[in-house]
């Protein structure tokens, strides 16, 4: 069956109302209230969402790490709750806050994890091999994790999680912390894996990650997907351009005299500048030109640009994602 | 099958954490010299009293056995909650490996080097005058086998339930402590009053304490196992 045939019409991941809530000494918290969820194999979905919205709730109840409260999930194939082992088989994991253990080489790791999950020893060795070549580790495969780079140990984990070769992936923010051409170089190798038919749920914070690299997006915050569909589905949505403005520290009285106009759709103050969402940008200008000048204030800067996956998610978490990343 | 191949890998792997590092393997090997030396002199009189029976070393040195197997195990937990913290638990936890294995590789670890740490203080103790036959040393070492094994296990559980070195510590402390003094460790409890000697198992027979020690171990065994299995939230 080649992964043309398979995407689209076979679900890896299928949630209903999965839930997971935790008692703390200030009573219940909801971190994860009822998600519907569909992957189809061969895809890349991203995961967005603010700090705390449940991405990682949601990935380790999808890996067995965590019970779910309520809910049901088909993962890989399996049902999560009656067959985890199964699950586990199938897939791989590469957790926010990494796997390595300071104290061991990552060469034996990698071995070691491919042992677990079955390989005989020299196929072990051959893969992790193969592995530390792929992900550009070889210079440092026989050191300690302790004395890694933090890309050198995101890598490690990465390698971890996938040495087995799952058919699913899970990576919670794999590229956090990265510089810039680490993080290209991440994104090829997880290109690459779909390539080989692998499906892969990766959380993130970065805009630019989840507009270059995946093929489906959901939203999650406060524990609800608020919004699902691709990049160029979800801008659409928000129909129309965004005009910024700069008046320095006139915002208030600019978005006072903007808000209530009818070519403006959506006004929002965004550090020292005006964001306004609008039917078509061109038109629009003049008019703000017009008003802004009538009602005396100074403009200093005007852009119009489409919109970004910032301004979908701006619109529906009501924060910006590039306050949280910074 | 799985269990005894998974039990084998996760053996490997702390072992030769260990063998690495093996600064913790002689730092528990230099207290029962201490004691076999600084101590061991300052006992000989005392072993003239009834109560003891016979020398002092061959009193003194199961003593300082199941020291070893009490104090060598009951501390493992803190090198667990350091793998925790690590995220290498959960990435075993991730993979389909038996769950019981990952707990028993740890202890393998912690028992063989408990088994190491003994063979030596006995060799040591013999020109001190330890008169032993082969199958007394049988039957201890399976008798240390059991305790470090229940002890090991009982760290590692605790440690699971709490995840933190900093309540760890205490807890430990506090079940630690009627351990030892029940064990006879110290002194022996033909000396105590009869409700210790009762509650301290004295006066019973070597079957009885191996059946004891060993269906003390099952317990803590499958209630550690059933920890790396469950959730870890
Ligand atoms: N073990 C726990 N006990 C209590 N609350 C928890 C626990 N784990 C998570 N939470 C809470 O659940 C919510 C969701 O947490 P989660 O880690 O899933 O967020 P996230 O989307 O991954 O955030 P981030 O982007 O910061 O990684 C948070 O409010 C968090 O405090
Ligand atoms: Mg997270």
């Amino acid at each position: 069956m080649s992964i043309t045939t398979l995407r689209g019409d076979t679900p890896v991941i299928e949630t209903h109302g999965l839930r997971r809530s935790f008692r703390t000494r200030r009573g219940e918290v909801e971190a994860v209230a009822g998600i519907d969820l569909r992957v189809d194999a061969g895809e890349i979905v991203g995961f967005l969402g603010p700090n705390g919205a449940g991405k990682t709730t949601t990935l380790r109840m999808l890996t067995t790490l965590l019970e779910p409260s309520g809910g049901e999930a088909t993962v890989a194939g399996c049902d999560l709750l009656r067959e985890p082992r199964r699950v586990r088989e199938r897939i791989g994991y590469v957790a926010q806050g990494g796997a390595t253990d300071p104290t061991v080489t990552g060469r034996r790791e990698l071995v070691l994890q491919a042992r677990l999950y079955g390989m005989d020893r020299a196929t072990a060795a051959a893969r992790a091999a193969e592995v530390l070549a792929a992900l550009d580790l070889e210079a440092c495969a026989d050191r300690k994790g302790g004395t890694y780079s933090g890309g050198q140990r995101r890598r490690l984990d990465l390698g971890l999680g996938l040495v087995h070769k799952p058919q699913l992936l899970f990576l919670d923010e794999p590229t956090t912390g990265l510089d810039p051409q680490s993080r290209a170089h991440l994104w090829e190798e997880i290109r690459g894996l779909r390539e080989q038919g692998t499906t892969v749920f990766i959380t993130t914070h970065y805009l630019d990650e989840a507009d270059a690299l995946c093929d489906r997006l959901a939203i999650i915050d406060h524990g609800r997907i608020v919004a699902e569909g691709t990049a160029e589905e979800l801008k659409r949505e928000i129909a129309g351009d965004v005009v910024t403005v700069g008046v320095g520290n006139h915002c208030a009285e600019a978005l006072r005299l903007l808000e209530h106009q009818p070519f403006v759709r959506e006004a929002s103050i965004d550090e020292g500048t005006v964001r306004l969402y609008v039917e078509r940008g061109e038109a629009a200008m003049p008019q703000i030109l017009r008003l802004l000048d009538g009602g005396g204030i100074t403009l200093q800067t005007i852009s119009l640009a489409r919109p970004t996956l910032d301004d979908v998610f701006l619109r529906q978490t009501g924060r910006s994602l590039r306050d949280e990343a910074a | 099958m799985r269990v005894l191949r998974d039990t084998l890998l996760v053996f490997q792997r702390s072992m030769g954490q260990t063998l690495r590092n093996p600064v913790w393997v002689v730092v528990g090997l230099m207290q029962p010299i201490y004691y076999l030396f600084l101590f061991g002199p300052v006992l000989k009189p005392v072993a003239q009293l009834q109560g003891f029976g016979g020398s002092a070393y061959n009193v003194f040195v199961p003593a300082l056995l199941v020291q070893m197997a009490l104090f060598g195990c009951v501390f493992v937990g803190f090198g667990l909650i350091a793998e925790l913290r690590y995220g290498v638990i959960e990435r075993m936890r991730v993979t389909p490996m038996s769950r019981l294995s990952m707990l028993l590789g740890r202890a393998g670890r912690d028992i063989a080097v408990l088994l190491f740490q003994s063979t030596m203080l006995v060799l040591m103790s013999i020109p001190f005058g330890l008169h032993i036959t082969l199958s007394s040393i049988l039957i201890i070492f399976a008798l240390l086998l059991l305790i470090g094994l229940g002890m090991a296990c009982l760290s590692y559980g605790l440690a699971l339930l709490l995840r933190s070195e900093d309540a760890l510590a205490p807890l430990l402390n506090a079940v630690f402590l009627p351990i030892m003094l029940l064990s006879g460790m110290l002194l022996p409890l033909s000396l105590a009053p009869g409700w210790l000697r009762a509650i301290g198992l004295a006066g019973s027979t070597v079957v009885v304490g191996i059946a004891v020690a060993a269906g003390l171990a099952a317990l803590t065994i499958s209630w550690a196992a059933r920890s790396f299995g469950r959730s870890v939230a």
